[in-house]
């Protein structure tokens, strides 16, 4: 089958950028001290590998497949190529809702307090995205990322006012939570990741079917037979809680859910039975790579991951943008 | 009978009028039933009180005995197919998916279409003489094609009911007078049930059973096309004077008069 091959070759890909990703950093590490430490040998080496890249290219790695398939759904309930977690404001509604978590000592308890406290900071963002960019019963595309985008510009400004009067250890910096960073990766954050995405891209897989009628519209779609009204409901507080669930442990990262599901739809996939999973691989490829060149590319210091991406989103977007426009 | 609206009337949030008032409707199996009327009559309303996308404040609309609003959409997808002039404008997908998307009300989530699934979407693809293009890009399609392919969409559902909201609106007389004649011809032989709303009282006149006029919400006539076509009926709904004029064959005619001169000025 297409499908069949098409994930093992992107699943080939993940894998080469999990390697790549573990073999470059600051410590620098010889080929031999690398496969020593990979088959078992204890050490220093051991430890950099297991404790710090490891937990950090695996954090990497589904921080960038959640945003991706984040990103396919809110393309395709809004039928708006340029929608996506972090120009709707859903990234940053969820960042103030982490960081309020984090300041009011919600989250000293469990790693799954801080989503829970993202997801509603997320969900309470778009709804007032929506709600400003519908006009007449229709969301208004461009009234929809002006909004977004404002929205979003309003939240950031509320997690540096709050970090600026909360200094708590656990805060972490401003650059974290406006531009990402994937520095803070651990296991107990995979573990709560792993715990939210999987059943949530799970979901997402099942309503693929859907996801393709409502591409044609949501009134055609019902006349397909699927209940529009539930379908987005469900699935526009999925994509919420992934986008929500990247932020709180690698903090606000633009533009992956827009570059991959693009990049993705380019090479001729439309059915979502086959976009959502082979974009989870890329997103979690790219943004692994991603990684490596902002840990690499100004070492020993580190740029925020969000300028990565940013710099090879930003230019997509505006082709995009304009294209949009003129049809 | 298949569809029933008993004394219904629909008002929409923030309008001061009934876009429906005490609609009476009955639906025989096997016929075609035209809705003509004016502008914002009402005719697309009825419409989505029939498919249960909107649910009659006032009085009851039911589908083979159970109210419209209370289908399972999927359930409802089997039974009734909508083609309509507008939708997936900028979807880069083939014929073939476009006309595949008929049989979702049929498959499960996980499992890919049947060996069953495939075949009705070739018999439908080839039914509107579009098997040729079945790989081509929607967006490739000229109006009168991507009409056919809609169509063939809702075949493929295996409809017993077929909807159509001015199907034909962007169609030439050539291209409207196929899609139409062929939608008679399924009516004919596999008595499949038709409810179309059309602007064009000529093409509703040739090709339906049964006729109903709306008005500003209200039915002011229906029956046989006979007895919808008349002048003062027709006056009534859209301030404009018509006369009929009998074709024999060819059959009835609503032919608008030139230059009324006292209605030009409203």
């Amino acid at each position: 089958m297409a499908l069949k091959g098409r994930v093992a070759a992107l699943s080939g890909l993940l894998v080469a950028s999990l390697a790549i990703g573990m073999a470059v950093g600051p410590a620098d590490l010889s080929p031999g001290a690398w496969l020593g430490a990979l088959r078992g040998d204890p050490g220093p080496a051991a430890t950099i590998l297991w404790r710090v890249r490891l937990p950090r290219v695996a954090t990497g790695a589904l921080t960038g497949g959640m945003l991706a398939v984040s990103g396919v759904v809110f393309q395709a309930l809004l039928r708006n190529p340029l929608a996506e977690p972090y120009l709707l404001g859903v990234s940053s509604g969820a960042a103030v809702g982490a960081v309020c978590s984090l300041a009011l000592g919600l989250s000293a308890s469990a790693y799954f307090a801080l989503p829970l406290a993202a997801l509603l900071g997320a969900l309470a963002a778009i709804a007032v995205v929506f709600e400003v960019a519908r006009v007449g019963g229709r969301l208004d595309t461009r009234v929809l990322l002006l909004a977004g985008v404002v929205v979003s510009a309003f939240l950031s400004a509320c997690v540096l006012l709050i970090l600026t009067f909360v200094r708590a250890e656990t805060l972490r910096s401003a650059f974290f939570w406006t531009m990402g960073s994937l520095s803070g990766a651990s296991w107990g954050m995979i573990g709560a990741m792993l715990a939210y995405g999987i059943p949530a891209v799970a979901v997402i897989l099942g309503m693929s079917r859907h996801l393709n009628a409502l591409t044609l519209g949501e009134e055609t779609a019902a006349h397909l037979g699927t209940d529009a009204e539930r379908v987005k409901r469900v699935a526009f507080v999925l994509a919420s809680l992934l986008a929500a669930a990247t932020v709180s442990v690698a903090g606000v990262i633009g533009f992956v859910g827009l570059v991959v599901p693009h990049a993705v739809r380019l090479s001729g996939v439309r059915d979502h039975r086959a976009l959502t999973p082979l974009s989870f691989l890329v997103g979690g490829s790219a943004l692994v790579l991603a990684d490596a060149v902002a840990r690499t590319a100004a070492a020993p210091m580190e740029i925020p991951i969000g300028v990565v991406t940013a710099f090879l989103g930003v230019p997509l977007f505006l082709v995009l943008l304009r294209r949009t426009v003129r049809s | 009978m298949i569809c029933h609206l008993d004394g219904v009337s629909y008002r929409y949030r923030g309008r001061p009028e009934n876009a429906l008032h005490e609609v009476n409707l009955e639906v025989e199996e096997g016929t075609h039933v035209a809705l003509v009327g004016p502008n914002g009559a009402g005719k697309s309303t009825l419409l989505r009180i029939l498919t249960g996308m909107l649910r009659p404040h006032v009085g009851t609309a039911t589908v083979l005995g159970r109210p419209a609003h209370a289908w399972k959409r999927r359930d409802m997808a089997r039974l009734a197919a909508v083609v309509s002039q507008s939708g997936e404008v900028d979807v880069r997908i083939s014929v073939r998916d476009l006309v595949s998307m008929g049989r979702h009300p049929y498959v499960s989530p996980w499992s890919p279409l049947a060996p069953r699934d495939h075949a009705v979407v070739d018999s439908c693809l080839l039914e509107v003489d579009l098997a040729a293009l079945a790989d081509r890009d929607v967006g490739e399609l000229s109006g009168g094609e991507l009409q056919r392919a809609r169509l063939a969409r809702a075949l493929a559902q295996e409809p017993r009911l077929l909807l159509l909201d001015e199907p034909t609106a962007h169609l030439d007389l050539g291209h409207e007078a196929r899609f139409m004649e062929r939608v008679r011809h399924y009516t004919d032989t596999q008595s499949l049930t038709v409810v179309a709303v059309t602007h064009h009282l000529n093409v509703a006149a040739r090709h339906a059973d049964r006729m109903v006029l709306l008005s500003a919400g209200r039915v002011l006539e229906q029956g046989p096309p006979e007895a919808v076509l008349s002048p003062p009926l027709l006056e009534a709904a859209f301030e404009w004077p018509v006369d009929i004029v009998d074709l024999g064959e060819l059959g009835l005619q609503a032919i608008p008069h030139p230059r009324a001169a006292e209605w030009t000025e409203s």
